[in-house]
């Protein structure tokens, strides 16, 4: 892990909040309109663009070593077959 | 490494005198492991018998038909009472945070743990807490009459002070990863020189386990506590199906943490008794890598088996499919463990002390609550047993007869190392056989008439199941007064006891190796460890 710190630029940083809030609008309107099957999955994969920018530059996840990433992924990977299971439930109910 | 038979007479403070502060601050500013483990063990002791008099209370009310001390709404609060308080109070934050704190440091050969601070930090947010949990019970619409389990609809509706409770439960649980994450650190990092991972005393992996366990799974408690307020204060519809919500989907997000929950529960238990059999038996364990293995094996196989709750609440049959076959793939691990243990038995040299009694104890009775729970996880049997009083027989079996016996053995096993005095033998035995019957005639009963019908949770019940409720009732008073004899043992021990030298049970792992009670810093010099944990040989240890 590096112990130097990193400083990312106030334009960086609010390019990509000016990118959350963009993608905000998108999960509102994904939620209003009946896109059928994409109502589900469009709004999970703007929630994991919207954590991924998170992660990655205010969670300084982009300038880490391999160790807390291999972390981060074996955590999400979790996440994920959580989720996933749930499915066995959703889409077969 | 000192020899063990050149030990020192117990006498000499260690950790207690040491300290630079004064009273009560010498204990909750401290961040010595140590210190931290016995503010944990008796936070813990203390809410552990508080939820004990409630579970006898329940007891009373239920030894015969109609009211006998309480009304419906009152016993509905004892039960959610006990049943939070028990869970997240004592049961899960209890073997990390009391023996995993004064113990593990010790076992890997390290000074303390990798974040002293943060792990003062987790007590303090254990107790913030826990203090939230019991303002809930007297203020609002007084305590939550929900159940532990907090369920949609009726907890987003309920006016008793739900949203105070699981916002006590939301602090409990960061408590919770913070200690997970302190643990894996110092596992990963602070091991002594030669600890390599297959010399991990098994007590280490199975807190190594739970750590993980704590830290990917205790944020989905949080998060789905979270909403429970939303829903009572803002209203979001997201458990409710007539705003498209899904009151299925809170069932899964709890039991996504809440069954692995019980693996926090049980593991170190399991870790517990993996020290106490070899030393006991005078005879390494067998199968020292399947154990640890199987540590890991159950903290995964279990974090994937939640939906075994919901068999009835409408969940896709596919889904039970895929729930079912999951759980019994769990017995596996626990099995190789039971397998394991037993095998470490034959042909040993046993010793009957106490904290043997309890590990032998854990046995039968974790083995009697892992197989009533495969007749829970099958989808056929579970119809007709599910929310009965088996569930509650069997879920007591796993936790009470498994988790709970084996922190009563660690505290027999540990406790004296640390005070340098231990308990008297004989009384310690008569406390394990009434606790041991008293069990067995409380849950065993429990078991019984849910087979025959009766439902948990309900206030009253048919003249025809009285008879058994007055015998689990009795049952309950047996075990209550083992309960009392044993507390009352131990601690005149531990304070007015036989002083013991650094290694009163022969054991081999290195927490037996320094002076009785640990100094401060733990090591004199950092341990070179040359020998496997149960290796009597390689300790000198005849």
């Amino acid at each position: 892990m590096s112990e130097q710190q990193h400083i990312v630029s106030y334009g960086k940083l609010t390019a990509i909040w000016l990118g959350l809030l963009a993608l905000t609008a998108l999960t509102v309107w994904v939620a209003r309109h009946n896109v059928g099957i994409g109502h589900v999955w469009g709004s999970l994969a703007i929630a994991v663009v919207k954590g991924g920018l998170v992660i990655a530059f205010f969670m300084h996840m982009k300038y880490e070593g391999r160790l807390l990433r291999w972390l981060l992924f074996f955590a999400l990977s979790v996440l994920a077959i959580f989720i996933g299971f749930t499915f066995f439930d959703v889409l077969y109910r | 490494m000192i020899p063990v038979e050149n030990v020192p007479p117990a006498g000499d403070g260690g950790f207690w005198n040491d300290t630079g502060k004064t009273g009560i601050t010498a204990w909750i500013f401290s961040t010595d492991h140590k210190r931290i483990g016995l503010l944990y063990f008796y936070s813990v002791l203390t809410f552990f018998l508080i939820a004990v008099v409630l579970g006898v209370l329940l007891r009373i009310e239920l030894m015969a038909p109609g009211r006998t001390i309480m009304g419906p709404q009152t016993y509905n609060a004892v039960f959610t009472v006990h049943g939070v308080v028990m869970v997240f109070l004592f049961i899960i934050p209890g073997f990390q945070g009391s023996f995993g704190n004064l113990v593990m440091p010790i076992q890997i050969g390290a000074r303390d743990v990798a974040f002293p601070r943060l792990n003062l930090f987790s007590w303090w947010l254990y107790i913030a807490g826990a203090a939230v949990i019991i303002t809930s019970l007297f203020t609002g619409g007084g305590p939550p009459d929900t159940g532990w389990t907090f369920y949609v609809p009726f907890s987003e509706r309920t006016g008793t002070n739900v949203s105070l409770a699981v916002f006590g439960v939301f602090i409990v649980g960061f408590s919770s990863i913070v200690t997970g994450l302190n643990f894996v650190t110092t596992i990963h990092r602070l091991r002594a020189e030669g600890m390599t991972w297959g010399r991990l005393p098994l007590f280490v992996w199975s807190l190594y386990a739970t750590a993980w366990v704590q830290i990917l799974a205790t944020p989905i408690l949080g998060i789905t506590l979270a909403l429970i307020i939303a829903e009572r204060f803002l209203g979001t519809g997201l458990f409710d199906p007539a705003r498209g919500g899904d009151p299925l989907m809170y069932q899964h997000l709890f039991w996504i943490y809440s069954h692995p929950a019980v693996y926090i529960m049980i593991l170190p238990g399991m870790g517990v008794i993996s020290e106490i059999i070899p030393a006991f038996a005078r005879k390494p364990i067998f199968g020292y890598k399947m154990i640890a293995f199987s540590s890991l094996a159950i903290a995964a196989a279990g974090s994937l088996v939640w939906g075994h709750h919901m068999f009835t609440s409408g969940m896709s049959d596919t889904a039970i499919l895929v729930f079912s076959f999951l759980t019994f793939v769990v017995a596996i691990p626990s099995a190789i463990k039971v397998f394991n243990w037993v095998s470490t038995l034959y042909r040993g040299s046993i010793s009957l002390e106490a904290p043997m009694l309890f590990a032998l104890a854990f046995i039968l009775l974790f083995s009697i609550g892992g197989l009533t729970g495969l007749i829970l996880g099958a989808a056929a049997t579970d119809i007709h047993v599910h929310d009965t009083q088996f569930v509650v027989g069997h879920f007591h079996y796993v936790i009470f007869g498994g988790a709970v016996f084996a922190f009563f053995g660690a505290m027999h096993y540990w406790l004296p190392k640390f005070y340098g005095r231990r308990y008297a033998e004989k009384p310690a035995v008569v406390a394990w056989v009434l606790m041991f019957v008293g069990f067995n005639i409380t849950y065993f009963t429990m078991m019984v008439l849910g087979m025959k019908g009766m439902p948990r949770r309900y206030y009253d019940y048919l003249p025809e199941f009285a008879p058994l409720n007055l015998v689990s009732t009795i049952g309950s008073w047996i075990l209550v007064s083992g309960l009392i004899l044993m507390l009352v043992n131990l601690f005149r021990g531990l304070f007015k006891g036989e002083p013991i030298d650094r290694n009163p049970w022969g054991a081999a792992t290195l927490e037996w190796t320094i002076p009785t009670p640990p100094p401060t810093e733990n090591f004199e010099e950092e341990p070179v460890v040359t020998h496997g944990p149960y290796d009597f040989k390689g300790a000198g240890i005849p």
